[in-house]
């Protein structure tokens, strides 16, 4: 292993770092196929110092040092070799010895943060360092001493496994039992709940006596209630039934679960039980109802994004384009892009990432139209042809330029993450964000198309040219706009797309046929028509799923979209009157 | 006619030394021998099967450095085969008929594999195959330096029920013949345990499969039953990275639900943002996070020959490594490279693997292999959590399916590859 990658190994939490020279290897990579790029060079500046800046930082010096214990002391240092059973065993007394510190050692070992050096056998914390850091800043893990900063090749992590971590994580809880705090408290307790055992209950009674905050103590009160329902005693048990009643907690159910249907139980425990189990299955089934519905609104969203282009496209302007999903990858990997050029702004790169890969994608796709499709017009299938050898260019250069490894597009923490309504029912926050992009961009695509002298230009041509050219319109231009617009709404549906899944060669093509489904269903030249339809197959698509598999709701909508396509071979929403004809 | 003439100049300022290196070159070897490379470097499997492209030129590069085989330059033959299934036998066919290679290494899913299959039985080739694959199968032409199930897939269910104490199962795959007949092995396997069906759910998805909302939800619901519940995933490929980014979406942790991955190597990982998938598992042969002198050695030179100091290597690459070293021992050891020859010194022949044990050809044509359990960390790595005491002998036919119990490969003694031992009859292709 060289050293790069043993520094790799011990920033833990550190993104993986890109070297100068890397930056700018691909900057300009990039640069060739993103031409248009007017930001690239402020940015790229900006984020050289910005790196200088985060150079620092340590962690853990501020805290006094107290006089240890000797046990608390001999624990620590023997966590160092321990295997990971040992290791929950000293964690456990390490709790016990009561030492101040007891917490910052553990949360540093569950956070990857605990070092120790093989050769003097002493325990470390290490604070944060950037990937390639060639000395890390270290505390002594007993006493809290900052020492001299260390090399990465003296010091080894203390490793962790699954079961470990939630030891820790129970401990832990525990330990925030006193946080001043009350959300740190409900948390903790919360915590406690996964794992109930003796010691657990003993620090949640002593909690409860002097527990002030009114929401802290109901969490506590659930959680001694599903202790006593393990218990033996009826009484206790019956009262736990109806104190938990309308708790919607998992743990809670799964405690209620054996004890409603238990042929031993006494009967009023059991009936009590029962109650609150058909509660909560009840409020189970309107949740889960709710939740494919944003399942299915969600992946419709992720149509409409990607259809809504080609609905201009081949729409409005009847060009078959199959290279429309590759405009959608240039799109994503405009996102990587950006976020190569700005590293340290994730945010701002993912936000830019969407006029810049407006801009990429629409100037590809003018050079599309000017170079090709302009000379195949009314040849439907040559178009198709050339526009399908197209696309296997594009995927091919962006093999040659990025390499065939899929890149990753990091997610903005504010994009990242559920948004817990409540214990049963959940969004994620890049999916609703998703949903909410894929409106806007509808929205506003609607408003140059309604609004816009552009938009009457547009429709004034797909609905006579000949009309539209002899009232002055430049047809010839009004066709590249249009063509550079609908693949800028791709470029646009790919920076969401980066966000979901893969930026890599392949993104385009498994969303080109799904576009042009819904296109074709919705009703070829209708916008309207492209939301309906998008969203309507991605609720459908949900829905049959739970039951039917994810192969078999997929076939499922295929087999329906032809059989109704026989019957209205205009789709949902045809066009009518004259344009009908055009 | 300026510009022809510049042109010519061009050209031959290029060609000169070219020239003059290879035949400086050529003179330092007595021949050459063709290796033929066959895998796609374009098309879906691009991602995966590139990198053994360039472990099989970097390998070749350092034989040939070293001296070459029996004095003979290696001359790698690459061809494409695009991630296109029937283009694999075309390819395969071109190789082995029309470049006469002595050595193919090749191939990635199952079904490219059973593709070229009948061309090598046809043209007698010698095919190294570097993947981790279904099993059920036994060719005289095909050396299988990945794991069979019984290498990769048992071990690590062993590990989750036993070390984990996992007792509910999500069997979660790809819709293509890998996944399937790996979770019918799972499956029997887990009843064979005492699982009940009630604790199996069993789950596909189609290839490239990117919105997982509803699957990963049904995960969560199927695992929050208060029985510890583990996923077991052979999802293969592009699929992987959204699976897992709806995972840590849902905040599904590796505490309650740990998903054991079986085609998510560090390569995969590259693409991916680790941070919310600590902790989760995958069950390989060989981790690049394995502290050997072999390991650093292999781990340094890739690098170079990559020019990027942070080019992961991972389990196939190993496997390639080990198949062209046997290869190399083979030839060495017939002294020729004649391909039958080369297939009957290959069994019995060992070579050390790259985490520090040995590596032995079997009679089946499978290999000894070291099983190691790995938890993702936030840099893209595995922790090494759990491993084997021995290398694990390689087994062709599962003990665990009703059809394929009875039958043993042997290409040494029986001389057939699907000997039923009830029957006392070999029931395939026979030597």
């Amino acid at each position: 292993m060289t050293r790069t990658d043993q520094v790799a190994v011990l920033t833990p939490g550190v993104q993986p770092g890109v070297s100068l020279a890397q930056r700018l290897q691909r900057g300009l990579s990039a640069l060739l196929l993103a031409t248009s790029f007017v930001v690239a060079a402020p940015a790229f500046a900006q984020d050289v110092q910005a790196d200088a800046g985060t150079a620092t930082g340590a962690d853990g010096g501020g805290e006094a040092a107290p006089a240890a214990p000797h046990d608390f002391a001999g624990d620590v240092q023997s966590m160092a070799d321990a295997g990971f059973s040992e290791k929950e065993d000293l964690a456990g007394q390490i709790v016990q010895s009561g030492n101040p510190r007891a917490m910052t050692v553990l949360q540093a070992l569950l956070d990857g943060k605990l070092y120790s050096n093989s050769d003097d056998g002493k325990v470390y914390i290490v604070g944060d360092a950037p990937d390639d850091a060639t000395s890390l800043p270290v505390s002594d893990a007993i006493t809290g001493e900052t020492l001299k900063p260390m090399s990465p090749d003296d010091i080894d992590r203390i490793g962790t496994n699954n079961g470990l971590r939630k030891t820790l994580k129970v401990l832990i809880a525990q330990l925030k039992l006193n946080d001043p705090s009350a959300t740190v408290r409900r948390q903790a307790v919360k915590e406690m709940m996964r794992d109930l055992d003796d010691s657990t209950i003993a620090a949640l009674r002593e909690r409860k006596a002097h527990e002030t905050d009114p929401g802290v103590l109901k969490r506590i009160d659930a959680g001694l209630a599903l202790g006593d329902l393990g218990g033996a005693d009826a009484d206790k048990q019956l009262a736990a039934a109806t104190l938990l009643y309308g708790d919607l907690d998992d743990e809670v159910y799964n405690a209620l679960k054996p004890l409603s249907t238990g042929k031993d139980t006494d009967p009023r425990v059991r009936a009590a039980a029962l109650k609150a189990v058909q509660h909560v299955d009840f409020w189970r089934d309107i949740y889960n109802a709710a939740q494919t519905l944003f399942f299915g609104l969600s992946l419709g969203s992720v149509l409409v994004l990607s259809a809504i282009g080609l609905a201009i496209t081949f729409g409005v302007m009847g060009v078959i384009n199959m290279a429309h999903g590759e405009l959608m990858m240039l799109g994503a990997y405009t996102a990587y892009v950006m976020q190569l050029l700005m590293p340290n702004h994730i945010t701002a790169a993912v936000l830019l990432a969407i006029p810049a890969a407006f801009c990429v994608s629409g100037l590809a796709g003018v050079a599309i139209e000017r170079g090709i499709v302009r000379f195949l017009y009314g040849r439907p299938l040559e178009t198709l042809l050339a526009t399908f050898g197209l696309s296997l260019v594009l995927q091919q250069l962006v093999r040659s330029i990025f390499s065939p490894l899929n890149r990753s597009v990091s997610t903005p923490d504010f994009m990242s993450g559920v948004w817990q309504l409540n214990d049963l029912f959940s969004l994620t926050w890049n999916r609703l964000y998703i949903v909410l992009f894929a409106l806007i961009v509808f929205a506003a695509l609607q408003l140059v198309m309604k609004r816009t002298s552009l938009g009457l230009k547009v429709r004034a041509v797909s609905q006579n040219r000949a009309m539209a050219r002899a009232m002055g319109v430049r047809s010839q231009w009004v066709d590249a706009a249009t063509f550079g617009l609908g693949s800028g709404i791709a470029g646009i549906a790919g920076v969401a797309l980066s966000q979901l899944t893969n930026v890599g060669p392949n993104l385009g093509q498994s969303y080109i046929i799904d576009s042009f489904m819904v296109v074709v269903f919705g009703g070829v030249g209708n916008l309207w028509g492209t939301l309906i339809s998008g969203m309507s197959l991605g609720v459908v698509n949900k829905l049959l799923e739970p039951y039917a598999g994810a192969v078999l709701a997929k076939i499922f909508v295929l087999v329906f979209l032809i059989l109704f396509i026989q019957r209205r071979p205009r789709g949902l929403f045809p066009q009518k009157g004259r344009a009908a004809e055009g | 006619m300026q510009r022809r003439n510049l042109i010519r100049t061009m050209i031959a300022a290029v060609a000169a030394p070219l020239l003059m290196a290879t035949s400086l070159q050529a003179s330092a070897f007595d021949g050459e021998i063709k290796v033929g490379v066959l895998h796609s470097l374009s098309g879906t499997m691009a991602i995966s099967e590139s990198t053994l492209k360039d472990t099989v030129l970097m390998l070749i590069d350092e034989q040939n450095a070293k001296g070459g085989v029996l004095g003979k330059k290696l001359v790698p033959v690459v061809v494409d085969p695009a991630s296109n299934w029937p283009l694999f036998a075309e390819k395969a066919a071109e190789l082995l008929e029309k470049d006469k290679v002595s050595v193919v290494f090749g191939c990635w899913t199952s079904v490219s594999r059973k593709s070229v299959l009948p061309v090598f039985e046809k043209d007698n080739g010698l095919l190294f195959y570097p993947v981790q694959y279904e099993g059920e199968e036994s060719s005289k032409n095909v050396f299988y330096t990945g794991a069979a199930p019984n290498q990769q897939a048992i071990p690590a269910v062993d590990y989750l029920m036993n070390d984990v104490g996992v007792k509910r199962w999500v069997l979660e795959g790809t819709d293509y013949v890998y996944p399937r007949t790996t979770n019918k092995i799972l499956e029997a396997y887990l009843k064979a345990k005492g699982v009940k069906s009630d604790d199996i759910m069993v789950n596909y998805t189609p290839f490239g499969f990117s919105d997982w909302q509803s699957e990963v939800a049904k995960i969560k619901a199927f695992g929050s039953a208060g029985k510890k519940t583990a996923v077991v995933s052979t999802i293969n490929g592009d699929a992987n990275v959204p699976f897992y980014k709806e995972l840590g979406n849902q905040k599904i942790s590796a505490e309650d639900i740990p998903v054991v991955a079986f085609s998510v190597g560090e390569q995969e990982l590259s693409g991916l943002d680790t941070k919310p998938l600590v902790g989760h598992l995958a069950a390989w042969n060989y981790f690049e996070s394995v502290k050997s002198p072999a390991n650093k050695a292999f781990i340094k030179e890739w690098h170079a020959y990559k020019k990027d100091p942070k080019a992961v290597t991972n389990d196939p690459m190993e496997a390639t490594y080990i198949g062209f070293n046997l290869w190399v021992k083979a030839v060495e050891k017939a002294g020729t490279t004649d391909t039958t020859k080369v297939i009957d010194t290959l069994p019995g022949l060992e070579t050390p693997n790259l985490t520090g044990g040995t590596a032995k050809v079997l009679p089946n044509h499978h290999i000894t292999k070291p099983v190691y359990i790995g938890e993702i960390n936030d840099d893209g790595q595995f922790d090494v959590v759990w491993k084997t005491k021995t290398e694990v002998p390689g087994d062709a036919w599962s003990d665990y399916l009703p059809g394929s119990k009875d039958l043993k490969s042997d290409w040494v003694t029986l001389k057939c590859g699907n000997y039923n031992t009830k029957t006392k009859q070999c029931v395939g292709q026979k030597n």
